[in-house]
């Protein structure tokens, strides 16, 4: 007992304070949203489109668009540009409640999170149970999820915790492209959440497919089965951009700038 | 000579005509011999051939000389099974008929390896197993599990307590993900071998780069493979820290539950540190890496790991030195050396049953060949065993890492690849934290590759985990289940 005791006092106390605004809390080289530059293109240069393994990105007028609900965050677009027109910078608020926010163009802020309203927020914003389902996730995401309650994050001193059951849950929370085998599983558990109920989509592959996407045996994303109410990208997405993502939909973190 | 087999070395890139070709009991006949001759079997690989059949070739690891030997099946829709005298070839002939379509015959129970009933009825036998009785009951559980983890569906045939026999049904996580490495060289490729099992990412995007590597000819620069071997490491250490702590979570050790966690997270952070990813994704690329490490870092990684390693080194004793955890974890949960050969186990849940396998000593590619790694084994193949060679290896992981990231040799970080070479098979194996991963191309006449296969370690271990559940409580599953901590997408692929 003494020995567990010492041991504590060595390892000491490292729950994370909630990022301020503006804060970045993951180190420098973390690539978080990217950065696009406006009118730099070569004419007819597609180095970036070519380079990248999942057409995340478009060259076009005025500079390339990318979705982040589609990209990996490799760095092969920003190896690719001869130009230097893409980068990425530390910040790790990417998630927003409309899809087509996910999409960026050069200039573009974190996307906007749309905070509950109404009995939503009475009800979730101090307490969100969430149920995970992983439908052909790779277990990246499933790992960065479960790494939430961890006395770092400490997500559930924000009232949100992982249940067991989807009858005590919320949300519901997808990763993976949602394979065809996993279809019938997905929607009973989304049938068992007592209403109202929210859809998260966690990680590129639930958003639209990720690496998998157009796959005959999977679905590009939990989209077209279920309504999406908050859509967190990232291959996997970090804790933090998790964190940040589900406690701006809950009004517990501001910040809908966009 | 009749029986004769290829003889290459990991990693490795033959001329399809090259690798002796049998007919069904030939083959058989040859893989068999060389089974009996001490050596493992490591996949068995279906292609297309250019008349339009389905060609099949056997790799089988001789360990002890490091060298793996390769035959070919001629077109055949069937061939006498392998099962019937070696238990270990099972899910390897289950996946080739599924996939294939060529059925070895007299297969003891041709069950589908990943497929599930649907629209259509999947191949093979697919019922479960029943243990009568009037005192029997089964207990089902999944595909949706409690936690925060992926699907896959769990038979327990009960008597009372204990169990006589689990049968494990995967196959939920299918993403067709072999289908994107197909044709020509593309970006796509690396990305979806960092997915296939996501929480390996180092270890198949590196696998999957020595295999391309060897179809090019090409070998990426000593620099790169070091660095690569630090990411490995880091990526092992980092998942047997975070599973000792789940171990310990499991026998409400809690102590030990939390700082790992923790702990866990400050391993994958080198990693981030590195490649700008958590997992190391975007690091590892055919011919080399995309990100340097310089002095600087290198010396600041070292302190860091360091701390790291000293951190989790008392978080961990404090769980193997305690009375109540060993009383768990002690006998729980068995598979003997004897079972564990005879099915096939590979990677750190083999080495907990006592025997010597391990990649990066017998067939040491890249910078294992320059600075090896000491195997650690267990002996008893229990939980305790399992607890016990992960201990050990992250000692061994952590002291390379800091040997390796000390001296970085020197060299271009990345160097081209292409094309590839026609008619060609190519084989990778990689050491990941699991066991060994398997990567295999096939190229037709015009350097396109028109098969691929990826064996993840889990494929031969998932039984091993419904063999150490026989004669046990059912209570202990849990337990039993996270001390191999297996992959469900990286088999589903
Ligand atoms: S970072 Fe995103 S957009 Fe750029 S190449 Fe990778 S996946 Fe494509
Ligand atoms: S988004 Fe990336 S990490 Fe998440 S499940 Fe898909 S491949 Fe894995």
């Amino acid at each position: 007992m003494l020995r567990i005791l010492r041991t504590r006092l060595s390892l000491g106390h490292r729950t994370a304070p909630l990022p301020k605004p503006g804060e970045q809390p993951v180190a420098e080289g973390f690539r978080g949203l990217p950065v696009l530059s406006p009118g730099r293109c070569f004419e007819g240069c597609r180095a970036c489109e070519e380079a990248c393994p999942v057409s995340a990105i478009r060259c076009g007028e005025g500079g390339p668009r990318l979705d982040l609900g589609t990209c990996l965050f490799c760095p092969e677009c920003e190896r690719a540009c001869p130009n230097g027109c893409i980068g990425f910078s530390r910040e790790h608020r990417l998630a927003a409640t409309r899809r087509e926010d996910l999409v960026i163009g050069p200039g573009s802020g974190p996307p906007p999170v749309k905070p509950l309203e109404g009995e939503l927020k009475s009800l979730f914003s101090r307490s969100l149970k969430l149920r995970q389902v992983s439908a052909g996730g790779c277990n990246g995401c499933e790992a960065e999820l479960i790494v939430t309650g961890t006395l770092v994050f400490d997500f559930p001193r924000f009232g949100v915790q992982f249940v067991a059951s989807p009858r005590h849950a919320d949300a519901l929370v997808v990763t993976g492209p949602v394979s065809k085998n996993m279809l019938v599983a997905l929607e009973k558990s989304y049938a068992a959440l007592p209403p109202p109920k929210l859809v998260i989509a966690c990680g590129a592959c639930a958003i639209g497919g990720g690496p998998f996407r157009g796959s005959p045996e999977a679905h590009d994303g939990v989209g077209s089965i279920l309504p999406v109410d908050l859509w967190i990208p990232g291959c996997p997405p970090h804790p933090w951009t998790i964190v940040d993502g589900i406690l701006r939909l809950m009004g517990v973190l501001e910040g809908s700038n966009g | 000579m009749a029986g004769d087999l290829l003889s290459a070395r990991n990693p490795l890139c033959v001329e399809l005509d090259a690798i002796p070709e049998y007919v069904a009991e030939g083959f058989s006949a040859a893989v068999s011999s060389a089974l009996e001759k001490g050596t493992r079997l490591i996949g068995l690989f279906g292609y297309p051939k250019k008349t339009g059949k389905t060609g099949v070739i056997a790799a089988l690891a001789l360990d002890s000389e490091g060298i793996i030997k390769l035959c070919r099946l001629a077109p055949s829709p069937s061939y006498p099974s392998l099962t019937v005298r070696h238990p270990g070839a099972h899910s390897l002939e289950r996946s080739l008929y599924e996939s294939w379509r060529v059925e070895p015959e007299g297969h003891p129970w041709l069950k589908p390896l990943r497929k599930i009933d649907l629209e259509v009825p999947p191949p093979g036998d697919a019922s479960f197993y029943r243990v009568e009785g009037e005192e029997i009951h089964e207990v089902a559980v999944g595909p949706v599990h409690a936690g925060i983890i992926e699907p896959g569906h769990f038979r327990f045939q009960c008597h009372g307590e204990n169990v006589f026999h689990l049968e494990i049904r995967l196959g939920y996580q299918h993403r067709g993900a072999l289908g994107f490495l197909l044709g020509d060289i593309s970006p796509r490729w690396a990305a979806v071998a960092e997915s296939i099992t996501g929480d390996t990412a180092v270890g198949g995007a590196t696998a999957h780069a020595l295999c391309l590597e060897a179809l090019c000819g090409v070998e990426a620069s000593p620099r790169a493979e070091a660095i690569r071997a630090v990411a490995l490491e880091l990526e092992r250490i980092a998942y047997h820290v975070g599973d000792l702590g789940a171990l310990g979570n499991d026998v409400g050790f809690l102590p030990t539950a939390q700082y790992n966690g923790r702990i866990r997270g400050d391993f994958l952070n080198c990693l981030m540190t590195i490649s700008g990813n958590r997992h190391g994704r975007g690091l590892v690329r055919p011919g080399g890496v995309l990100f340097n490490v310089d002095s600087k870092a290198a010396a600041e990684l070292r302190k860091r790991i360091e701390t790291h390693h000293r951190e989790a080194r008392r978080s961990i004793d404090l769980l193997l030195d305690a009375p109540s955890v060993m009383a768990r974890f002690d006998g729980t949960g068995r598979v003997s050396a004897e079972d564990a050969r005879a099915i096939g186990l590979v990677g750190l849940a083999a080495r907990a049953s006592g025997l010597t396998l391990d990649v990066r000593t017998d067939h040491p590619a890249g910078a294992s060949r320059f600075r090896q790694i000491p195997v650690s084994v267990g002996a008893h193949g229990d939980v305790h065993a399992r607890a016990l060679v992960r201990s050990l290896e992250m000692d061994r992981s952590a002291e390379f890492v800091m040997e390796t990231l000390g001296a970085l040799p020197e060299g271009p970080l990345e160097i081209p690849c292409g094309p590839l070479r026609p008619d060609s098979f190519a084989l990778a194996l990689v050491e990941a934290w699991r066991g060994e991963l398997v990567h295999a191309k096939i190229t037709d006449n015009l350097g396109k590759v028109v098969a691929a296969d990826v064996v993840d370690p889990s494929v031969h271990n998932w039984f091993g985990l419904a063999l150490c559940l026989r004669g046990q409580a059912i209570s202990d599953f849990p337990l039993c289940n996270k001390s191999f901590n297996l992959a469900y997408a990286g088999h589903d692929l």
